[in-house]
């Protein structure tokens, strides 16, 4: 089978600013990768030319084999990728349930249905994911009465609505507690078990990056300067140099 | 008192359907004629709430689609003798046409770049209202529009007393029920809450493979098709189509009725309706300064009444008894 993920050579200049360059790496084995990386380094930016938001100047994407530089996000995410994104996004004058079925609705293609009530359709794969992701107490709740955490389990329910077969995290615990960010931890070791889905996270929590990541790309000014297995970016040197620092074992 | 209680907005529909149905046996022709009017206008303000309620797309330029159905419909029916009931639904089909052109370009853009946008458009319609003499009128419009033939209905002995403007009323009141059943159906749908979706959050829309401008492209077009069905019939009831129709102070006019009735409810723009006409008639009696009333409304709306009429009685309840003011939702 072809690799889950490629990026082949990508970059992208805004205004003159590099943003990414000459970005290259492979997802194939293990399941879940992560982008570390100073503020800056380009990590949102590479998110958002993977799932399609930006096009990148030059160089290739491939998903499952298949060349998807040009795809609109929409088509991408209909094809297996997801994400959720730095900050809380979701549909805030929506419940719960409904901000779910929003995404079932999408999933199914059933967007362009006008004349037949909603209702509660979906209703029950609704409630299953919501089990899935620990917020089923929530089912009615609306938005704007979520704590943080439960914002960010929200989001990561509508991505998973989609069943993706990649997704990609954008620092999915930040702003969270220590416990939380535990917590968090083990539910996506679950989905990944689970579900058999590939993640790519971006992340600021090392302590999380080390524990959970297959493997982890480092960039920094754009550039892809480590990719490898944890204790490989542990022991570079080029890494500690720019990014971890000395005193990082 | 029970069913009051339990389906206050069901109820309360029964009543004004029943009202409007045998409005013409008990009041005066003043009064149907005020009814006809409110029909076509509460038409005109839920195609329009349909977009910046449910849509969020605060559209400046939805007279022009008023225009456009009107036009259509009077030039079909009187240059070219067709029928009522093939020249409204052809008025209400151009209005859509012109629609997907101008939303096109529109539902690119977001917040006051998409109001502004709707506003050159609906100028442009309105321009060629004006100096297109040899197809609209020019400024002087068309006017001796025909009334649909009620003939073959006066056939019925029952019926050979009533007259064409009562006809003319069960007609505006059919056509509007229907359109603003279609209305209400569209919005309790997926596609509906989509619409809802991509006003909340377009981002997150894209990124659960929602296409945002399309879905707002096809809203556009129906809001439009609405309002050109509310123009059709203005037109015939009017007995005539004027370029002021779809004129920018109209699309203002319907604005602030989505506004006086509240945008965030389904049924608040025809409230406003309503009331708008009736502050119209009543003041139109003792002052010249219609345009000033309206410009105090929108002032009062804006500082005191954020959700319009239909969020007066929560409003209240919340004044009196200190209730929370719920957040968010959908409307």
């Amino acid at each position: 089978m072809s690799e889950t993920l490629a990026v082949n050579n990508v970059s992208i200049t805004f205004s003159g600013f590099k943003a990414i360059t000459d970005v290259s790496f492979t997802m194939d084995e293990g399941s879940i990768y992560s982008v570390i990386g100073p503020n800056g380094a380009g990590k949102s930016t590479l998110f958002n030319l993977i799932t399609g938001l930006n096009r990148p100047d030059h160089g290739k994407i491939t998903c499952f084999g298949r060349d998807i530089t040009n795809w609109s996000p929409e088509k991408r995410c209909h094809r297996g990728m997801g994400r959720s994104f730095q900050r809380s996004n979701i549909f805030p004058a929506l419940t719960v349930f409904e901000n779910i079925q929003t995404a079932m609705i999408s999933k199914h293609h059933e967007g362009w249905g006008m004349f037949l009530p909603l209702g509660k359709k979906h209703l029950e794969d609704v409630r299953r994911l919501l089990v899935e992701v620990e917020l089923i107490d929530k089912i009615d709740a609306k938005v704007t009465e979520l704590s943080h955490g439960n914002r960010r389990q929200l989001e990561l329910a509508i991505a998973l609505a989609l069943e993706p077969k990649v997704l990609l995290l954008d620092e999915p615990t930040a702003g969270m507690s220590v416990s939380e960010t535990h917590h968090c931890v083990e539910l996506l070791k679950k989905i990944v078990d689970e579900r058999g889905v590939k993640l790519l996270l971006t992340e600021h929590d090392m302590d999380v990056v080390f524990e959970i990541s297959d493997r982890i790309m480092v960039l920094s000014q754009g550039q892809n300067i480590a990719f490898g297995t944890p204790s490989e970016i542990r022991a570079s040197s080029i890494v500690r140099e720019t990014y971890l620092g000395n005193d990082k074992k | 008192m029970i069913a009051l209680k339990k389906h206050p907005i069901g109820s309360m529909l029964t009543v004004v359907a029943v009202l409007l149905i045998f409005l013409p046996s008990f009041a005066s022709n003043n009064y149907v004629n005020f009814a006809t009017d409110a029909l076509i206008l509460a038409l005109l303000a839920i195609s329009l709430n349909f977009l910046v309620g449910y849509g969020g797309m605060v559209s400046f330029g939805h007279a022009a689609y008023y225009g456009v159905g009107a036009y259509a419909c009077a030039l079909l029916m009187k240059e070219m003798q067709l029928p009522f009931s093939v020249a409204l639904p052809a008025a209400a089909g151009l209005a859509a046409a012109v629609a997907l052109f101008a939303g096109y370009f529109c539902v690119q853009l977001t917040k006051v770049y998409f109001s502004m946008l709707t506003l050159a458009f609906a100028q442009i319609v309105w321009a060629i209202c004006y100096r297109w003499d040899g197809l609209t009128g020019g400024d002087q419009g068309l006017s001796g529009i025909p009334y649909p033939d009620f003939s073959w209905l006066k056939s019925f002995p029952a019926l050979a007393d009533v007259s064409d403007g009562q006809f003319f009323y069960y007609v505006v009141l059919a056509i509007v029920t229907a359109c603003v059943g279609l209305a209400f159906v569209l919005i309790r749908s997926p596609f509906g809450r989509c619409l809802i979706a991509a006003r909340e959050n377009p981002q997150r829309c894209t990124f659960i493979g929602l296409n945002v401008h399309a879905i707002q492209l096809a809203a556009f077009c129906i809001a439009a098709a609405l309002a050109g069905v509310a123009g059709g019939l203005f037109g015939v009831y009017n007995r005539g189509v004027y370029p002021d129709f779809a004129e920018y102070t109209k699309g203002a006019e319907v604005l602030i009725v989505v506004l006086l009735g509240g945008s965030g409810t389904f049924w608040g723009p025809a409230i406003g309706a309503a009331v708008l006409l009736w502050l119209h008639q009543e003041t139109g009696a003792v002052t010249e300064y219609w345009g000033a009333i309206l410009g105090l409304i929108l002032a009062i709306l804006t500082l005191a009444l954020p959700d319009g009429l239909a969020g007066l009685g929560s409003m209240v309840k919340r004044k009196l008894f200190g209730k929370p003011k719920a957040e968010g939702g959908a409307p």
